[in-house]
């Protein structure tokens, strides 16, 4: 199954909406409820910093028998330093951001401790490329 | 914990999911970061946080989180109502600051995630 997702960049009330749509699936599907919210978990994070830091994006989500597989790509400004982006406390995000309850430095070390495999590709000044996959046992 | 005694223990109101007032809950976390929130493992908790916008409500929707309470009387909008519905979320609104519900909570015997 493939499910799409537009996300647009600094639109927090509806953040978080594909993450929503995509638990409601798996909850459908008798998916194990730890393992839901592992996947919801690492996506909402990341579905969030694309609201947070970029522009706009879209999210594509696999789910086969055995797992589901989440491409997450942004129009952004990139992550310079991805090392420094994936260490915990690190954050760039604005006051806007941090007014929303965001802005902690630790989302993506989050999604990377939920996820089986987890990928960033970026160029900066270009966007940015999640790859999440969470295997369903 | 039931519900109902967190209600009386914070002076706090079920502003929605009052047919759950006989719930029982065992365990707490308070935060006003949502990405903190995000990296309790257990479901089943009781959320104490002074945030008060659809990202908190969506926040305990995504970490399966059933209950949560709001401190210091903040107002609570039709569209977080929206999502705690759809998600069987209790809300609970208090005038007590969070180290207060924090610090009555604790000290009668809801235990800490952490
Ligand atoms: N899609 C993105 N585009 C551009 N920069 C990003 C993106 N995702 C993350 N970053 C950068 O990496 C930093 C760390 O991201 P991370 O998700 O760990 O923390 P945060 O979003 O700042 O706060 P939190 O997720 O705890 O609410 C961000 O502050 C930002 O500088
Ligand atoms: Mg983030």
């Amino acid at each position: 199954m493939h499910l799409e997702f537009k996300v647009e960049g600094g639109d927090f009330s509806n953040a978080g909406s594909a993450s929503s749509q995509i638990k409601r699936v798996l909850k459908q599907l008798n998916i194990d409820p730890s393992v839901i919210k592992r996947v919801v978990v690492a996506l909402y994070e990341a579905e969030v910093n694309i609201v947070a830091h970029a522009y706009r994006g879209r999210i594509d989500a696999y789910i086969s028998s055995s797992g589901i597989v989440l491409k997450l790509e942004d129009e952004g400004p990139g992550i310079p330093d991805v090392g420094k982006a994936m260490t915990k406390g690190f954050s760039t995000a604005s006051k806007e951001v941090r007014e929303m309850g965001f802005g902690a430095g630790m989302g993506l070390p989050n999604i990377s401790d939920n996820s089986d495999v987890f990928t960033i590709d970026t160029i900066v000044g270009k966007g940015t490329s999640l790859n999440i996959e969470i295997k369903f046992r | 914990m039931k519900i109902s005694e967190i209600c009386s223990l914070i002076d706090g109101v079920v502003v929605i999911g009052d047919s759950r007032l006989d719930d029982e809950v065992e365990y707490a976390f308070a935060s006003d970061l949502m990405s903190d929130v995000l990296t309790v493992k257990i479901q089943n908790f009781i959320l104490l946080t002074g945030l008060c916008n659809i990202q908190s409500v969506r926040t305990a929707e995504m970490s399966d989180v059933p209950y949560m309470i709001v401190c210091r009387n903040k107002q609570v909008t039709p569209d977080m109502l929206e999502i705690a519905e759809e998600s069987n979320i209790v809300i609970i609104c208090t005038q007590y600051s969070l180290f207060r519900c924090a610090g009555v909570l604790y000290t009668n015997g809801l235990k800490p995630v952490y």
